[in-house]
């Protein structure tokens, strides 16, 4: 299996690489959005490092998945607690790694129930192999190969440390 | 510092093979009573509202339930229900059938089952019952067809389960989450009183350090303590350094006999009045599921205080219906189980 770097390392070249890009972009005041529950746990600490004027948000998808009539309600529903105002908002979407796509799907419907931003950045600390949808991330912390049976999950917050799992499902 | 119920619900949980209201895995499939649900299910129910409150304050509206049918069958009037069972299911971007059933099929002569069976037919997938009768929301879960979920909103004196739920956020709200610090005192009509059946089983359920039940000896069941609450017969002793005092409403449409003298003198004895509630804890609030009777169990001043959160229950109501329309609805477990065979 392919190593990964520590989740410090790679949150140091994503703070770089993503104040690099609002700058490029003369974003000045984005707001913050970190997807429950790694994405929060890794915008907390991008949100300081930056040194954001707005609060931090964050986003339970929960109700926006696509496999709820599948697999029903997660147990652990935490509450979203984006401003009332993402109008005309340039908007920066912490996830810890983009696989399918398909959260980060869920996460800008439900920005979007809020109202109409002016941009959406994505960051992830890990973009990984198996993308189901037409997502890529804007920065990105490490790019891995995985096979489908293999799974990668930030264990947190204190301290942050990959989980990585062989599911046995092709 | 109260008699504890013989029956911890926690204890019985994976030996009910009789609860129907649980799938294989222990999740929720129908909820018909707080009877045999763990401290688990009830704080899950309580979380999830907690977030579907967020999006009630907020967005209002988001797409879990796109595609689903919920019929509200209703035999009994009602309108706060009702209205936040369909304004909860609307929420959750579900279609919403609202069937007054006194007035149509039955009254033509069509049986219950018959009535039913027209509903599945039309492709539904959840049936909110209301009836007179106790157990018509078991009677009903035990004879739907595998995909239906059934939600109780009320059945005869037995029980008002979400009701009980949204009691239990408002005083989460309020009051914190640990129970274990709180007394609670249930006043009036427990005799003929579903919602406090409910109450009393969240309660315990969730460790509440007292429970009491107030009101005259003709309106308090006799075996009441069974159920693991002290029993007090005097508004002033029932109230006094309680966290919560939860008003009832006196149900006269149930009352057969003269089980009462008379309104104003239940109202002396009985009607929680500015004077009596400094009796409870100074931060104490209170509550009453609704509809009120001024001057009859309490007084208008007390209801419209700022002590009262009568009006937070009603908007409370939503996301705790939201929470459990959702846990009960979601995942296709008869499409998984039938995949597994």
């Amino acid at each position: 299996m392919t190593h990964i770097a520590e989740p410090e390392k790679l949150l140091e070249k994503l703070a770089t690489d993503l104040e690099n890009l609002l700058e490029s972009r003369a974003i000045e005041k984005p707001l913050m959005v970190g997807i429950h529950t790694g994405g929060a746990w890794l915008a907390e600490i991008l949100h300081k490092q930056l040194k954001l004027e707005d609060d931090l948000s964050t986003l339970d998808i929960s109700f926006y998945r696509d496999d709820f009539s599948r697999i029903g309600m997660n147990p652990q529903v935490k509450t979203s607690s984006l401003p009332p105002q993402v109008e005309d908002r340039h908007i920066i979407l912490v996830d810890d790694v983009l696989q399918t796509g398909r959260t980060i799907r869920a996460a800008m419907n439900e920005i979007f129930d809020y109202g109409r931003p002016a941009s959406i950045t994505l960051a992830c600390l890990i973009e990984r192999t198996g993308r189901e949808l037409p997502i890529q991330a804007d920065v990105v912390g490490q790019i891995l190969e995985l096979n489908d049976d293999e799974q990668v999950k930030l264990a947190g917050p204190e301290p942050l440390a990959w989980e990585i799992k062989r599911t046995g499902l092709k | 510092m109260v008699n504890k119920p013989t029956r911890r619900t926690d204890d019985l949980i994976g030996q009910d093979l009789w609860n129907i209201q649980l799938d294989d895995q222990g999740r929720l499939k129908h909820f018909l009573t707080i009877e045999g649900l763990g401290t688990n299910i009830l704080n899950q129910i309580l979380d999830t509202a907690e977030s579907f409150a967020g999006v009630n304050e907020s967005v209002k509206k988001v797409p879990l339930l796109r595609g689903k049918t919920i019929v509200n069958l209703f035999f009994e009037a009602s309108t706060r229900t009702r209205t936040t069972f369909e304004l909860a299911a609307k929420r959750l971007s579900a279609d919403v059938l609202n069937m007054n059933i006194s007035v149509s099929a039955t009254s033509k002569g069509e049986t219950l089952l018959d009535t039913l069976r027209n509903l599945e037919a039309m492709q539904t997938d959840m049936f909110v019952v209301r009836h007179a009768d106790s157990g018509t929301a078991h009677f009903i879960a035990n004879h739907v067809a595998p995909h239906i979920r059934v939600l109780n909103a009320g059945d005869g004196r037995h029980a008002h389960p979400t009701q009980a739920m949204l009691d239990m956020f408002t005083i989460r709200r309020n009051k914190g989450a640990d129970f274990g610090k709180l007394r609670v005192a249930i006043v009036g009509d427990i005799m003929h009183s579903r919602v406090a059946r409910s109450q009393i089983h969240a309660l315990n359920t969730l460790n509440t350090g007292e429970v009491r039940v107030v009101g005259p000896k003709t309106l308090i069941p006799k075996d009441i303590e069974s159920m693991g609450v002290s029993v007090f017969h005097d508004l002033e002793n029932g109230i006094k350094d309680a966290d919560v005092v939860i008003m009832l409403r006196l149900q006269k449409e149930r009352m057969s006999g003269a089980l009462l003298p008379s309104e104003q003198e239940y109202y002396e004895l009985y009607g929680l009045t500015e004077e009596r509630f400094k009796l409870a804890k100074p931060d104490a609030i209170v509550m009453h599921p609704g509809p009120i009777n001024r001057g009859v169990e309490i007084e208008s001043s007390v209801a419209d205080g700022d002590r009262s959160v009568i009006l937070d229950q009603v908007t409370y109501g939503i996301a705790v219906r939201m929470a459990v329309m959702s846990m009960t609805l979601g995942g296709n477990r008869t499409a998984q189980d039938q995949e597994k065979k």
